[in-house]
């Protein structure tokens, strides 16, 4: 016989007994991202950087509002990037170690980029889907609030907020997150709106199934992709507002730093030749906001609903 | 006198029109997609919905289960009118009537699992059972419909479209309901898939005593699982009667065009048959004919059509043959 027929038996058994784990959606995206190289290579380099913000502090030798009295007035000559002296990023203006300045500088912005745009995920996300799903008047009026919003000029009311405040950190958070969401809560409500007319929730209509769970079991799911994409997109765009409120002088206040305000010192005096106080914020600057859009483009490429 | 499942009297459905650029005070236009349909429906019995795209077959449907807002009585086994009964009272009705919709993947959460889309109505209408109790009956569920159970992890998109519609009517069958409408529930399959779905469609109801209400556009697949066929045209009942009865002898104009339309499997007969044209597209609802709605198409129209709507009779000769039209 060419086949064992007990062999296959057994096979056909053992295949209808046990219980087959299907492929979600979510990990057939997973393996597609994985299989496009530059998006895997963003997705270490904002590891790298999330590790830098979060090790580098234990290796360095200073604190980042210690000045070094040994290069303070001579730094052009003394205070460049060196292993021995211990100023591995060299040391700005005033003597202080630029290696922990960054450290600094990377945690905080970071952190204003992931809560910002958190805060758009959240707010916008349930505000654009609650919109989306009721519909009709509470619909217009919900987007009509949004269009207002999005009138003002926000970075205006961000600086006008700063300036009379105060300048803090909990301010720039609260400034920033209240316009990030504005653009998320339109996209999610025109998502909602094509989600609306899909049979399956109509199924759930049918059966009874109450609003709130319709929204939370079956539109927010199906929204997850494109706020994924969205969000990672946001990251790197609430970081450079919060660079440029820091360039302009606006934002974190000494001792605290952060990329913006780093890079406005460097600037300022890279006549000197001290060009490393720009090189080195710069540097993880750009590679993190490069890191985001490759994984935002990638992760784009592989919850694409028209791929299914 | 036992009652029937459903009794539908004068069912009305109109939604408002307002056009781009009105004024806020313009009064916006009436579209009857429904005007007035009466039937019965008894235990155990199935319902064929016929007519051509837009007549308000889907419509009809969805005013039965208050999906879109109707008027007129929907009597539920001689007892509440489901159309003014108070929502949470509804709720207990939904568990009786499920529906099985037309395109079968996109009838399905592409984030669930098959397990989860099936258990959903039950924990709905039956929150207080268990984990293990809900997925010992999701698995009994998905063998009826002869599905493998331990499939019972894998997503829809896993699916062919006819397993996806299994998996609807599994959903759909889960809360042990009476009644299933079943709107155009083979028009996305592919002809031996439709034969596969309604077979097992028959079978269960069959097993489980329940009531059909089967919407389709296709005349051989509604003659094959109906009892009664009921044509409308433009939210109008035109004729309804017993299946054998209507495929034989249709009485009005507009079921006498479509029944000679469906195609007979044998070259023969199909060249020598004489087939009723029907010229025109369908009027619009938001302009319907005055009297009946039919006589702008059709081939015996006189001036009375145009003054008089006839009225849904019973042929003298057969008490339950009902026919719309004043020359049948």
């Amino acid at each position: 016989m060419l086949i064992e027929q007990d062999k296959m038996e057994n096979l056909a058994d053992a295949m209808v007994a046990a219980e087959v784990k299907g492929r979600s959606p979510w990990v057939d995206a997973r393996k597609r991202f994985f299989n496009n190289k530059a998006a895997v290579a963003g997705l270490i380099v904002l590891i790298c950087v999330g590790l830098f913000a979060f090790l580098g502090g234990y290796f360095a030798k200073f604190s980042n509002d210690e000045i070094d009295f040994m290069v303070i007035g001579q730094v052009a000559q003394l205070g460049g990037p060196s292993i021995s002296s211990g100023h591995y990023f060299g040391t700005d203006d005033l003597g202080r170690d630029m290696f922990a300045r960054v450290v600094q500088g990377t945690q905080i912005s970071l952190m204003v980029g992931v809560v910002g745009a958190a805060i758009a995920v959240i707010a916008g996300t349930l505000y654009g889907a609650t919109a989306g799903y009721v519909g009709g008047r509470i619909d217009n009026i919900m987007m009509r609030i949004v269009d207002i919003l999005m009138a003002i000029p926000y970075m205006f009311v961000l600086i006008l907020l700063l300036v009379i405040f105060g300048r803090s950190i909990s301010m720039l958070f609260i400034g920033i997150g209240l316009l990030s969401w504005l653009e998320m809560s339109r996209i999610v409500r025109g998502q909602t709106l094509t989600l609306k007319n899909k049979e399956f929730i109509e199924a759930a209509q049918a059966t009874g199934v109450s609003s709130f769970k319709i929204i939370t079991r079956h539109i927010v799911p199906n929204l997850l992709g494109v706020v994924a994409v969205y969000a990672t997109l946001l990251v790197p765009l609430m970081i450079l507002t919060e660079s440029f409120i820091s360039f302009l002088g606006l934002g974190v206040q000494e001792p605290l730093t952060s990329w913006g305000a780093l890079i406005s010192e460097g600037a300022g005096t890279m006549q000197y030749g001290t060009l490393w106080q720009l090189v080195f914020p710069l540097f993880f600057f750009v590679i993190t906001l490069f890191g985001f859009y490759f994984v935002g483009d990638g992760l784009r490429d592989a919850l694409d609903p028209k791929d299914r | 006198m036992s009652h029937p499942l459903l009794k539908v009297e004068n069912l009305r459905v109109s939604f408002h029109i307002k056009s781009e650029g009105d004024m806020p005070w313009t009064k916006p236009r009436e579209l009857h997609a429904v005007g007035g349909v009466d039937f019965e429906l008894k235990q155990g019995e199935t319902l064929g919905i016929v007519g051509e795209s837009g007549c308000g077959k889907s419509t009809l449907a969805r005013a039965l289960i208050r999906m879109v807002p109707g008027s007129g009585k929907v009597v539920w086994m001689g007892g509440d009118n489901l159309l003014d009964v108070s929502k949470s009272k509804m709720m207990n009705y939904r568990s009786e009537i499920q529906m099985v919709f037309q395109d079968p993947l996109a009838s399905l959460n592409p984030r669930m699992t098959v397990g989860q889309i099936i258990a959903e109505p039950l924990r709905t209408h039956q929150p207080n059972l268990s984990n293990a109790q809900v997925k010992e009956r999701v698995k009994k569920m998905m063998q009826q419909v002869s599905l493998l159970p331990n499939q019972i992890n894998r997503y829809p998109h896993e699916f062919s479209g006819g397993q996806c519609q299994r998996i609807g009517i599994a959903r759909a069958l889960i809360v042990e309901p009476k009644l299933i409408i079943c709107d155009e529930p083979v028009s996305a399959l592919d002809v031996s898939i439709q034969a596969q779905v309604i077979n097992l469609l028959m079978e269960l109801q069959r097993k489980m005593g329940l009531s059909l209400i089967f919407i389709a556009h296709d005349l051989s697949v509604v003659k094959h699982i109906s009892n009664r066929v009921m044509v409308l045209y433009l939210g109008k009942v035109m004729e309804v009667a017993d299946r054998n009865d209507l495929y034989e002898n249709p009485r009005h104009p507009y079921t006498q065009a479509l029944i000679s339309a469906v195609p007979i499997p044998d070259p023969e007969i199909e060249r020598n048959k004489e087939i009723i044209l029907i010229d025109g597209d369908l009027p619009s609802p938001l302009a319907p004919p005055s009297g009946c709605v039919f006589r702008t198409r059709c081939p015996k129209a006189q001036p009375i059509c145009a003054t008089t709507p006839p009225t849904l009779d019973p042929q003298s000769d057969q008490e339950t043959h009902l026919v719309a039209c004043h020359f049948a």
